[in-house]
């Protein structure tokens, strides 16, 4: 039952829509234990992907296994070891948080104690309140509780914090963090840079159906080697220069400014963000 | 007990708890096929003829509102607000889903015919049914029928908010049709047509005779046909078309 695999292994995973091929053949391969980011605007293809491993759609090609499992077969046992944090996943207007996560709860095999969930959720004071009372902070965390309460080992969260504000976006940030803690692994969909950059161990850019970068956040993209000086020269014009090697062009950016008597004004030494290499990736031609 | 019995059975419960916690859906299941009885009833009280042919109708348009109308709202309502999804994304058997989902409206469709049936007898002093076991077997496929063609007509809304349209579109003209060639024997040919193959008249007819007349099962058999050809038709496209998820707008 158990498998000693990637927790998801895709190979040219392809999908059309008549005329329209919304993923062009895509790779990845996400290990246990991993938060795997995908990155990217929208259309790009990134919840097309998501939900072909999910088991909603079905792909047009390539291989794909998702703990061990063809989702495509829909087979309870693999539901049973999977979360989903839908987009656009609603719940019944008069149920209560409370219902809803012993319902789903009675669904899996060995589920989470259901008020350890709506502790996690942040969602004690509101667990006997009907949904259709719920604000949309509060209806997300749900979603969250809903995906958690099975216990899951793989947690697909298609843009998880999208709508909320920035203090609920943080706790859902520390949520996922001690997800990655109990060795869940987790599967994220997102348009918002610095979630990809704080939550995920590794990131896939994806436009056009096509991934474009894949990696860690940090080594991500082809600017990944170098390191970024700016300064400002002697005429006060700002100069920026790429370089492998900062340590010597900064020792000769320093020794001629002290030979002048000068000071290098307003120097800076700094990496590629993930924004940088997002921006420059997914630019149009 | 099999895991997905206990899991339908659990789905079963929670249909039952949210459609009691939905004060409008439970009046339009209850109060108003009754207050329409009461109301009819009123008027024709003089007449036993009258009376007769209007208790069956109104338990077998209370079969259809429960069944074709509820469960079509109750689909296009779950599919736009992404219910549906979700539930399609957790480990619930379909069987265990629709189960319950089927159970709750066939729970329903006897709560109706229970409450035609008693207020028949108390308020209209007409005697219990003559046929249990053909009210019974009507009953039963009728609510399959019109289940089916609830669940396959939610295929054709494009959204919720245009849900009362669609399905009064269909409701009120069978309804109408049907009543009205069940209750004049002058209506001409072509609706008589119409609305025998339609699958309401056949089923009034089949409760008329379970209820009122004692005219036997075997007198009805080609009602039963029709009904169950309906519901055959239902079933083929509620599966066929089936989509878990909103498409359009």
């Amino acid at each position: 039952m158990s498998h000693a695999g990637p927790a998801i292994e895709a190979t040219a995973l392809s999908k059309r829509y008549g005329d329209y091929v919304a993923l062009r053949g895509i790779d990845i391969r996400v290990e246990r234990g991993e938060v795997f980011g995908l990155l990217g605007p929208n259309g790009a293809g990134k919840t097309t992907a998501v939900e072909i491993l999910e088991g909603y759609r079905e792909r047009s090609g390539g291989e794909v296994s998702v703990l061990g499992f063809d989702p495509a077969e829909r087979s309870i046992e693999l539901r049973r070891r999977i979360g989903i944090v839908l987009q656009s996943g609603g719940i019944y207007s008069h149920i209560t948080p409370r219902e809803a996560l012993r319902h789903w709860a009675a669904m899996y095999p060995h589920p989470r104690d259901v008020e350890e969930v709506i502790a996690l959720a942040g969602l004690e004071d509101r667990a006997d309140a009907r949904a259709r009372t719920l604000s949309g902070g509060q209806l997300r965390r749900l979603d969250f509780a809903l995906a958690l309460v099975g216990d899951p080992e793989l947690i697909f969260l298609d843009e998880p914090t999208t709508g909320f504000d920035p203090e609920a976006r943080r706790a859902a940030w520390e949520t996922i963090r001690s997800l990655r803690e109990l060795g869940k692994t987790i599967v994220l969909t997102t348009h918002y840079l610095d979630e990809a950059q704080a939550l995920a161990d590794r990131v896939a850019i994806i436009k056009d159906g096509r991934i474009l970068a894949i990696g860690p956040p940090r080594e991500l993209g082809p600017g990944a080697a170098h390191y970024r000086v700016a300064y400002r020269d002697g005429d006060g014009a700002l100069v920026e220069r790429e370089t492998d090697d900062p340590t010597a062009l900064l020792h000769e950016l320093t020794t001629e400014a002290l030979a002048r008597g000068e000071r290098v004004q307003e120097l800076s030494v700094g990496r590629p963000t993930l924004e940088d290499v997002y921006l420059e990736l997914t630019a149009d031609a | 007990m099999p895991e997905g019995v206990v899991l339908g059975w659990r789905q079963y419960r929670l249909e039952r708890r949210m459609f009691w916690r939905n004060p409008s859906a439970a009046f339009f299941n209850f109060v108003l096929p009754l207050l329409f009885l009461a109301g009819a009833g009123a008027i024709l009280s003089g007449s036993q003829r009258d009376l007769d042919k209007l208790v069956p109708s109104i338990a077998a348009m209370a079969v259809m509102a429960t069944t074709f109308t509820a469960l079509a709202y109750n689909v296009v309502f779950l599919r736009e607000r992404g219910v549906l999804k979700r539930i399609r994304g957790a480990p619930l058997p379909s069987g265990s889903y629709f189960g319950g989902v089927a159970a709750n409206a066939v729970t329903n469709a006897v709560l109706q015919i229970a409450i035609v049936i008693l207020a028949g007898r108390t308020l209209f002093g007409l005697d219990w049914p003559l046929h249990w076991a053909e009210l019974l077997v009507f009953v039963i496929v009728g609510v399959i029928a019109f289940a089916a063609l609830g669940v396959a007509f939610a295929h054709l809304i494009p959204n919720f908010e245009s849900t009362a349209a669609y399905v009064n579109l269909v409701f009120l003209p069978v309804v109408a049709v049907s009543f009205y060639v069940f209750d004049s024997s002058s209506a001409p040919g072509f609706l008589r047509t119409i609305a025998e193959a339609l699958p309401l008249k056949p089923l009034i007819d089949g409760l008329s005779g379970a209820m009122v007349t004692g005219s036997d099962l075997g007198n009805h058999l080609d009602a039963l046909a029709v009904i169950a050809l309906w519901g055959l038709f239902g079933i083929f496209f509620a599966v066929r078309g089936y989509s878990w998820e909103q498409t359009r707008t």
